[in-house]
């Protein structure tokens, strides 16, 4: 008689950090509820420690997640060095806690917050985005965070906020490539403040159910679903809400390359290499390259905010 | 053993195994042997390990040159086809990888690529420009085309130069590795420069003689003048 091994989509399979979270939340609630939770923040875990959080599916893709290792061992993060595998290589030398982030600018609640202050009373969501990178390569990330605007909220920006301008630790000891000027340190990103209140704009603070990786940008990044990866700054250390436009980095480096909105755009080619398809990391030999989407696939949520724009000028 | 036979089974076996190197390791990272891995993004690390290969290649053929007059060793001039032929090889794999596994065999990005993408162009115009002189490096055809193939095969100049700007131009914004290939090329390319006028200097030193001749020192069927032309 002939047996056949059933055949288990790999959709099926719950992942190792998912099961281990689920098990956390569990145990989370079956304990005193309230007060463990509130002992949790006031300790708040190391990186690679299960969070709690729901799963948001109204913002979640449907497409299978890459590993855990292809997100966490394929990075660009250039404050380790610029390979890809420099970042999981170095990341080691950063001390995500104590950590405090400064507050700046017009808002009328200014100053230095501890990491732990900003996470208290933000529900944690798992969100699994599209993760698309200027360099036409691709990833889809369950990252675990909160929305941005519930963050902003709290300081009250005034009504001369238009702009929000996130700046990454600069710090050579902990941040070996900041040893080289490949670019100009600290790391700046910035955003219009109707794209940093959109409800898919996101604070991260973990991966896979877990802290996030340093590698990945602990303790807390940016994620903007629909604009190139390098928008989606890591080890963020100040916010400020500006009048003007921020200066960021990428595009003061090469503002021929690289914009300040940089919307991910399949028709509004990099100089040097099309937009027009991607490869998507782990997928099959022969079937990784795809049509890359307008908005990163989110044109429906986002592409109002871009009315009457000409999007190959503010590209 | 004679100096052909010693290059023979010894040294060309050793330069051929060593060129296959590169080869055999990323077969082992492609098929998980020996421990070896091409990372997360396999297609990436062969495409971009064929071409750093091509170029590490190119670059020792070009060093040849310099080597083997440099430490007085005119007999390794026996090794540069092998590596001359390697680099091509390796820019070969480089292409069809690029073709194969990154672009999937799509021809009309391939088209707007190298009709586009200034990096891609002048890549595939080393690529091109190597082809003639992969197809003349045999024995027969050198000495069919005699003192054209040496015309001929500078041509390796242009497309070392291609090369390494294909490289340069590609980098996102670390351009710190090509610029080390840049200064190396510059290194290997100034050195030929610097040789070509010290010799033309020395061939206007030597003009003296022909006055000598004039004045009936020599006699004119002693023949031309030696020159400092090298035969290879």
């Amino acid at each position: 008689m002939k047996f056949r091994v059933p055949h288990i989509a790999p959709s099926e399979i719950t992942p190792e950090p998912a099961y281990f979270s689920r098990r956390a939340l569990l145990a989370g609630a079956l304990a005193t509820g309230a007060s463990t939770l509130l002992r949790a923040a006031d300790a708040p875990p190391a990186q690679g420690a299960p969070l709690s959080y729901t799963l948001n599916a109204q913002y979640s893709v449907k497409e299978t997640p890459n590993k855990f290792e292809e997100i966490a061992g394929y990075n660009n993060f250039y404050e380790f060095g610029t390979d890809k595998e420099s970042p999981s290589q170095n990341a080691h030398s950063l001390r995500t806690r104590p950590w405090s982030v400064n507050v700046y600018g017009e808002a009328e609640v200014r100053g230095n917050f501890d990491l732990e202050d900003l996470l208290k009373g933000q529900a944690l969501e798992e969100r699994i985005y599209r993760f698309r990178c200027v360099e036409a390569w691709s990833l889809v990330v369950p990252w675990v965070g909160f929305p941005l605007s519930n963050l902003l909220a709290r300081f009250k920006p005034t009504s001369r906020a238009k702009y929000v301008e996130f700046t990454t630790l600069y710090d050579p000891r902990q941040m070996p490539g900041q040893r080289v000027p490949v670019l100009t340190w600290p790391y700046v990103e910035g955003l219009r403040i109707d794209e940093a209140m959109h409800p898919l704009t996101l604070m991260v603070v973990g991966l896979y159910g877990r802290v996030l990786p340093n590698q990945d940008g602990a303790p807390l990044r940016l994620i903007v679903p629909w604009k190139y990866g390098f928008k989606g700054i890591k080890s963020i250390v100040k916010i400020g809400f500006t009048s003007t436009q921020p200066r960021t980095t990428w595009a003061g480096a090469a503002s021929n390359e690289y914009g300040f909105y940089a919307n991910v755009n399949p028709e509004v080619d990099h100089p040097r290499w099309s937009q027009a398809t991607e490869r998507r990391i782990g997928a099959p030999f022969l079937a990784a390259r795809r049509p890359t989407l307008p908005f990163n696939g989110y044109a429906e949520q986002v592409a109002s905010l871009y009315q009457g724009m000409d999007l190959r000028r503010y590209f | 053993m004679t100096l052909t036979q010693r290059y023979r089974f010894i040294y060309k076996p050793l330069v051929f195994t060593a060129c296959l190197l590169p080869l055999v390791w990323l077969a082992c990272g492609a098929f998980g042997w020996l421990g070896a891995s091409l990372g997360v993004d396999p297609v990436k690390e062969l495409e971009h390990e064929c071409g750093k290969t091509a170029l590490n290649l190119l670059l020792l053929t070009l060093a040849v040159t310099p080597v083997r007059e440099l430490t007085g060793q005119p007999q390794l001039v026996r090794l540069r086809r092998m590596l001359g032929l390697f680099a091509f090889f390796y820019v070969v794999l480089h292409f069809t990888i690029y073709l194969v596994l990154d672009l999937e065999l799509n021809f009309r990005t391939l088209g707007t690529d190298i009709a586009k993408r200034p990096y891609i162009t002048i890549g595939f115009t080393g690529l091109l420009l190597l082809i003639p002189l992969a197809v003349t490096s045999t024995n027969g055809m050198m000495r069919r085309l005699g003192r054209r193939w040496q015309s001929l095969h500078r041509l390796v100049y242009a497309i070392a130069i291609l090369g390494v700007w294909h490289f340069y131009w590609q980098v996102k914004r670390d351009v710190r590795e090509p610029l080390i290939y840049a200064g190396i090329l510059g290194i290997l390319l100034g050195y030929r420069l610097l040789r070509a006028r010290t010799r033309r200097r020395a061939s206007v030193a030597a003009r003296p003689r022909t006055e000598a001749l004039r004045a009936g020192q020599f006699t004119p069927a002693s023949g031309p003048a030696p020159t400092l032309v090298r035969s290879e």
